[in-house]
């Protein structure tokens, strides 16, 4: 309390400065504020339109009649139903090998499991043109599991083989990862009520761990899809026939130019688009 | 019925360390011990969920110690009640009946009937994550039970709920017992919870069994300084025991002697329970033996009741009500006697 021989006049002055240095405290907060995210907003922005502005430009350039010619073209739709399909066949072999490591990396501990968790990355850091050389010492004909797998009949080099590999390959980190994390969120006392309550360890994961963590695992499978259908580096190495779009576009940039290369590079984007809007649809239901 | 001898289980820094332990047919056994005894990985032995490294689990006389957990027929219910959040309150109830394979009839009269025990028809369509802490509880106890085990399991069930819905799944869970009589091991850290439930409280820490017992045994004739210590028994003194003949004894300790009753063997530690010491002013002191005459030195409030230390100048800590309290017009600094019975002191040998 102030003492009252201070009189309301002291008070009030004690009041306003006060008042006066809490303002001026505010505004300069508000301007540093404004300063900070101002900032931060131009240099966002920048990287923003860096990445919509071509996207876009070469969408809306594009006449809707010449994206239709297109795809009637047998050469194109041929080598995007290809690539659909080999980036497919890629993720359903993924999934098949790739749901069990991950559930194993998620559930268990073991030695050395720091060590599998990077190898698995690794196909993300190796430059795609190295990794498809790299797949070729292996599956080409003259090495063993090349061999191999020639005894059955199936060749790698210039085939849907050689494509689905390559894009397995770049591409099954993104699968294992989310199945992996989708896996760990599983709280474990679930498993072992369901244990318990009389399931075998194959049922609980059927009926239990995988069902939790189905979402994760569509994640990445489309994730997984998305990724190796727009695969170039690795495959152009094993099998530049039959010609998959990507490889399609860098052919027709190459021999007719920009123009020709257009259209199909529109019909790449809108596919991936696609598909990456319906990733973040599930994704987005997922974390509600 | 359960029969667990020196169970020995390694798991990280943790080691469970001969763990000894009998449970009779139809008993309600409450584990108590502090976070971090080994109380829920000895319950996940029973469930078969870790492997032992040495020992052996009993389950009606038939060695389950190598067999896994879809075989033992023993529930277990979880703190945070583990309901699958992807099935109804209906599925997750059907869940074990249907991982058994019973048939249709069967299961239906099973389902049925937990369904009227626990009242929790107009649940069965919800969502597990709808439902409130009581309710989900329920179901959880349902779902284990629906399946009549032979052994329940349970861990930490109340501690996740308020105290209004705790009071009230603790007489659900006494009365369930009483109904179905099934065996029960029930672990917590709360003492009280383990007196209110249990037929006999096993006391555990430092992955050890420290004492078995009714909760009379335990509340009062402790056998180490950590029953005594877990079972709040607040006077413990370190010294020694000798016969003074005629049917009482005397225990020494530093400056501070009192009688015991001769009942007591041998020992160097003597505990008194803080609401047997009486605490009474100090111009009316009786003439019993135990009399102290000392100072408050602390008073600790807890609600309804208060502990109140008084240096003699050892520390004797009683017991009041919240009526003496106001009564007497206790502060710390006064002056009061303190008495207790010979036969209230138990000695035990650490």
């Amino acid at each position: 309390m102030i003492p009252k021989k201070h009189g309301p006049i002291s008070r009030a002055t004690f009041l306003s400065s006060d008042k006066l240095i809490a303002n001026g405290i505010r505004c300069l907060r508000l301007l540093t504020n404004v300063w900070f995210r101002g900032l931060f907003l131009i240099l966002g922005g920048l990287i923003l339109l860096f990445i919509i502005v071509p996207v876009a430009k070469m969408i809306f350039a594009s006449s809707p009649a010449i994206l239709i010619d297109s795809l009637r073209d047998s050469e194109i739709t041929s080598s995007i139903i290809l690539t659909l399909y080999a980036a497919f066949l890629a993720t359903v072999i993924g999934f098949l090998l790739g749901v069990p490591l991950a559930y194993l990396l998620a559930k268990t501990q073991f030695p050395g499991k720091r060590l599998i968790e990077g190898i698995i990355d690794l196909p993300l850091v190796i430059p795609h043109s190295a990794a498809g050389i790299a797949l070729l010492f292996v599956f080409g004909r003259h090495y063993f599991v090349g061999q191999a797998f020639d005894g059955i009949g199936v060749r790698f080099l210039d085939s849907l083989a050689g494509i689905v590999i390559a894009m397995l390959f770049v591409s099954v980190p993104f699968l294992i990862d989310s199945a992996k994390e989708g896996f760990q969120k599983v709280d474990p006392r679930l498993e072992k009520v369901a244990r318990t309550l009389g399931a075998t360890p194959w049922r609980t994961f059927a009926r239990i761990s995988f069902p939790l963590a189905r979402r994760s695992i569509t994640a990445g499978c489309i994730l997984m899809w998305a990724r190796g259908m727009s695969e170039f580096g690795a495959v152009i190495i094993i099998a530049y026939h039959p010609m998959i779009a990507p490889v399609l576009v860098y052919e027709k940039f190459e021999t007719y130019g920009l123009d020709h290369a257009r259209p199909i590079a529109v019909i790449l984007i809108l596919i991936s688009l696609f598909v990456f809007v319906v990733l973040r649809l599930l994704l987005y239901r997922r974390e509600r | 019925m359960i029969s667990i001898r020196n169970l020995y289980v390694e798991l990280g820094d943790f080691t469970l360390k001969d763990a000894s332990l009998d449970v009779k047919d139809g008993e309600y056994m409450v584990v108590v011990g502090p976070s971090g005894a080994g109380k829920t990985v000895l319950l996940e032995s029973i469930a078969g969920l870790y492997s032992p490294e040495r020992g052996e689990i009993r389950l009606r006389g038939r060695d389950v110690t190598r067999l896994s957990p879809e075989r033992r027929h023993v529930s277990i219910v979880y703190q945070d009640h583990a309901l699958f959040p992807h099935l109804c309150v209906r599925d997750n109830i059907l869940f074990g009946l249907r991982m058994r394979k019973i048939d249709e009839k069967e299961c239906s009269e099973a389902f049925s009937r937990v369904v009227e025990l626990f009242s929790i028809r107009s649940l069965l369509d919800r969502d597990p994550q709808t439902l409130s802490g009581g309710e989900q509880q329920k179901v959880a106890l349902a779902r284990a039970l629906c399946v009549s085990p032979d052994v329940l399991l349970l861990d930490e069930p109340l501690s996740s709920l308020d105290p209004k819905t705790r009071e009230e799944i603790e007489a659900e869970l006494h009365h369930l017992h009483r109904e179905l009589d099934v065996t029960t091991l029930h672990v917590t850290h709360n003492f009280e919870e383990a007196v209110a439930l249990g037929d006999r409280i096993a006391v555990i820490g430092e992955g050890e069994v420290k004492q078995v017992g009714t909760p009379e045994d335990i509340f009062r004739k402790p056998n180490s300084e950590f029953v005594a210590e877990f079972a709040m028994s607040r006077n413990l003194f370190i010294g020694e025991l000798s016969n003074t003949g005629i049917g009482q004894c005397d225990f020494q300790s530093g400056d501070l002697h009192f009688s015991v009753d001769s009942g007591n063997g041998p020992g160097n530690r003597a505990v008194i329970r803080p609401e047997d010491v009486m605490l009474v002013s100090r111009d009316a002191i009786p003439s019993r033996t135990n009399t102290f005459t000392g100072e408050i030195v602390r008073i600790a409030d807890r609600g309804s009741t208060l502990y109140i230390d008084v240096s003699v100048p050892s520390v004797i800590t009683a017991l009041v009500t919240r009526h003496t309290y106001r009564e007497m017009e206790l502060k710390t600094g006064m002056r009061v006697s303190v008495c207790f019975d010979a036969s209230s002191v138990h000695v035990f040998q650490e």
